[in-house]
């Protein structure tokens, strides 16, 4: 075993660093200027290769070779510098690389240099009131139009992240209302600056709503271009399913939860509990699992980088993360005490005399953890696809039995 | 950059599980577990055909030339098949021996790197595996050295029943033995053996937590009620899952814990310590629930589900208890 990325990765690691120092100084720039001169740099930093290196030159990407090494050096020094990224969100992660898998040379040509330009910005179109985990039973419907032309939408969509902002939305819609369950589901590009569609804030549970919080979407006769739809009609539900591997190991995931555990230490010791033995322990006993999600976390990316099959343990990270964030969450509650009566005011907001952020800003975390067990597939659904996919046990009574 | 096992490694795992299969089937260790000795000569002779004794040591002493890691990687065989004999001990003697200055302990060291001399770890506790097989036991002086002892005049071996069958234990009590003095308790020596015997528990555990995660989903697979296989239903589905989820992603911190000792990382001392800690209790859930998926079959004797239970029992209080650890991790973090 060896956990250093070897001399060429550190070379490369020199010109990443020298890139950033030459263009990366935004300390002078005023707040104006600011949006512009990142536009710019993200632009040279494209030409240097290092950004959007799985986007093809000719749609605005750089178009570099799968590279795992390369690309967690250059997340490493991007951080390191602050220096910012791709411009991320759905668009970047969901919506290009299905476009570049799947997409039309049409679809290619009119979205993707604009997503990762930060232009459009993406909603994602999957989970209805009625359909959560068992997302391929979507009752959102769209019709051709009577010239074929355009889809006509009538529905429902919940849970849309940067669902203020979004400018676009990829989304799963029933089409083929008689066939079966998964074969009647297409997967349909919309503009969402239009008079049929509605949206409204969703407040969560931490009190928080607004821009940075999810939205629902109302559609009353929204339309679609005929020629917005990716993939065939009615194979919506594969479409969704395609995920490009491109460079996603990082190990910059565990990073997080690494932090966050440093933080609940501080937050001990601020709390001046930091000598009592039970705090010890229990801390300790969460280290222990967020060690062993590290660590499986360089094993991954080691085994992407020699494109080796990690097997079951890459099905198992995510509720992995749950879990250990629900055991902070339990341990941060006991520590905070009584602090944790007053709410505290929301993130990056100053604090005031009623609501000030010590020790509750905890609460972010005592609440949202519980988020992790819901988005982006269900706790209970990991548990089925850990046991189904990892362990071969057979596929549950309700899922096997319908079609 | 490579954080997986490469294939001489996988290889050497293959070797010894497959050496294991053939030496320690289920039958063999039934009888062993009823039966009065400490010891399994046939078994133990097959796995140091396989230079186990000797493969943490240099080439030019006759060894493989491998690290901790590949220690681990067969300690993690033994718990796996709940295999006899003191192979921790062989191992970390002569990886202490061989390091050791003491010119009349090092001639013990081709007889330990073969198998020939069988040694055992007699730290922290006077409860000590196969002593009555052992010629050498490696020890604690009062000032925390290491120290090797020869069985003979001196040592006293008193039997009890023993909770793990698969290592009995006996009381052993030193007197006036013969003593090498392998390395002093400043020595940094005694300190990273004493680390090195965590990570191999651990490894033990991993082995062993493993196995009974294998056989709970083999078992789910196969017996039916309510007319299915009971691995459809989904409250067993979960706790399966549960275990895995245990199990698999602890993998990697024993061999970060390994990876840390062989490069002499400044934070191998406590990463020893949390793979200890963490494994003994991922050991301790999986043999519970291993024992609750199977059901009836899994609360006898004869299913032998209960050797690993036992053994988990060994792990966890060796060299100090999951508690203990996470203690010294404590501290060794400066919280």
């Amino acid at each position: 075993m060896d956990l250093s990325y070897g001399a060429e990765a550190e070379v490369f690691r020199g010109k990443v660093r020298a890139f950033l120092a030459a263009e990366w100084q935004p300390a002078e720039r005023r707040k104006a200027e600011l949006r512009d001169f990142i536009r710019a740099f993200r632009n040279k930093a494209v030409e240097a290769g290092f950004l959007y290196r799985s986007v093809p030159k000719r749609y605005g990407g750089s178009e570099q070779p799968v590279d795992v090494i390369k690309a967690q050096v250059i997340r490493e020094e991007f951080g390191r510098a602050r220096a910012p990224m791709e411009v991320g969100g759905n668009g970047v992660n969901m919506t290009v690389p299905t476009l570049l898998e799947k997409g039309t040379e049409e679809q290619r040509e009119l979205f993707i240099r604009k997503t990762i330009e930060g232009d459009f910005i993406w909603g994602q179109g999957y989970s209805e009131p009625g359909s959560g985990s068992d997302l391929a039973s979507v009752r959102t419907k769209a019709e051709l139009s009577a010239d074929g032309s355009k889809w006509i939408v009538n529905g429902q969509k919940i849970w849309t992240s940067q669902g203020g902002k979004a400018t676009h939305m990829f989304m799963l819609v029933r089409t083929e209302p008689d066939a079966a369950k998964h074969d009647g589901i297409t997967y349909l590009l919309m503009d969402l600056d239009q008079p049929g569609v509605t949206r409204r804030p969703i407040r969560q549970m931490t009190g928080m709503e607004g821009d940075d919080t999810f939205y629902e979407f109302f559609f009353d006769d929204a339309e679609a271009p005929a020629t917005w739809q990716v993939g065939e009609r009615g194979q919506g539900w594969y479409v969704s399913r395609t995920t490009l591997k491109h460079e996603r190991a990082a190990i910059g995931g565990a990073d997080g939860l690494g932090r966050q555990f440093a933080k609940l230490v501080e937050l001990a010791k601020e709390m001046g509990r930091i000598g009592d033995p039970l705090v010890r322990d229990r801390l300790a006993e969460i280290e222990g699992r967020v060690m062993a999600h590290r660590y499986s976390s360089f094993r991954l990316f080691s085994c992407q980088a020699a494109g080796d099959d990690a097997g079951p343990v890459q099905l198992m990270m995510k509720l992995l993360l749950t879990e250990i964030g629900h055991d902070m969450a339990l341990l941060a509650q006991d520590l905070i005490g009584a602090e944790g009566l007053i709410e505290p005011s929301e993130a990056g907001t100053r604090s005031g005399a009623t609501a000030r952020r010590g020790p509750n800003k905890w609460l972010d975390q005592i609440m949202g953890s519980l988020g992790n067990s819901i988005a982006g597939g269900a706790s209970n659904i990991q548990r089925n696809i850990i046991a189904e996919r990892g362990l071969g046990l057979p596929r549950d009574l309700a899922m096997s039995a319908e079609k | 950059m490579r954080f997986h096992l490469t294939e001489e490694q996988a290889a050497i795992q293959d070797a010894v599980r497959g050496t294991l299969t053939d030496a320690w089937p289920m039958d063999r260790l039934h009888a062993f577990a009823d039966g009065e000795a400490d010891f399994d000569s046939e078994s133990w002779s097959a796995l140091m055909a396989l230079g186990i004794g000797g493969l943490a040591l240099p080439d030019e002493q006759g060894g493989a030339g491998l690290g901790l890691l590949e220690a681990a990687l067969v300690c993690e065989m033994a718990g796996e098949a709940a295999a006899p004999g003191p192979v921790i001990g062989q191992i970390l003697a002569a990886m202490a021996v061989s390091a050791s200055a003491d010119p009349h302990a090092r001639l013990w060291l081709e007889r330990i790197a073969s198998g020939d001399a069988v040694a055992t770890l007699a730290f922290g506790s006077n409860l000590v595996q196969s002593a009555g097989a052992a010629q050498l036991f490696l020890t604690e002086a009062a000032d925390g050295g290491l120290e090797l002892v020869e069985a003979g005049e001196g040592v006293t071996i008193e039997p009890v029943t023993s909770t793990d069958r698969s290592r009995p234990v006996s009381r052993v009590d030193f007197d006036g033995a013969k003593t090498y003095r392998l390395c002093s308790g400043d020595d940094p020596l005694a300190d990273r053996i004493r680390d090195a015997a965590l990570i191999l528990v651990a490894a033990d555990a991993l082995g062993g937590a493993q196995h009974c995660t294998d056989l709970s989903v083999a078992y789910a697979k196969e017996r039916e009620q309510f007319g299915q296989s009971i691995g459809r239903f989904q409250g067993l589905k979960h706790q399966l899952a549960h275990m895995a989820l245990d199990v698999e992603p602890a993998r990697a911190l024993v061999w970060y814990a390994a990876y840390a000792w062989d490069a002499a990382l400044p934070d191998a001392p406590r990463a020893a310590a949390m793979a200890k800690a963490h494994l003994c209790e991922v050991y301790t859930r999986a043999t519970r629930a291993a024992i609750a998926v199977h059901g009836g079959i899994g609360y006898t004797w004869e299913y032998g589900l209960n050797y690993w239970f036992r053994r988990a029992i060994l792990d966890r209080a060796w060299l100090g208890g999951p508690a203990v650890q996470r203690a010294r991790a404590a501290e060794l973090a400066g919280w």
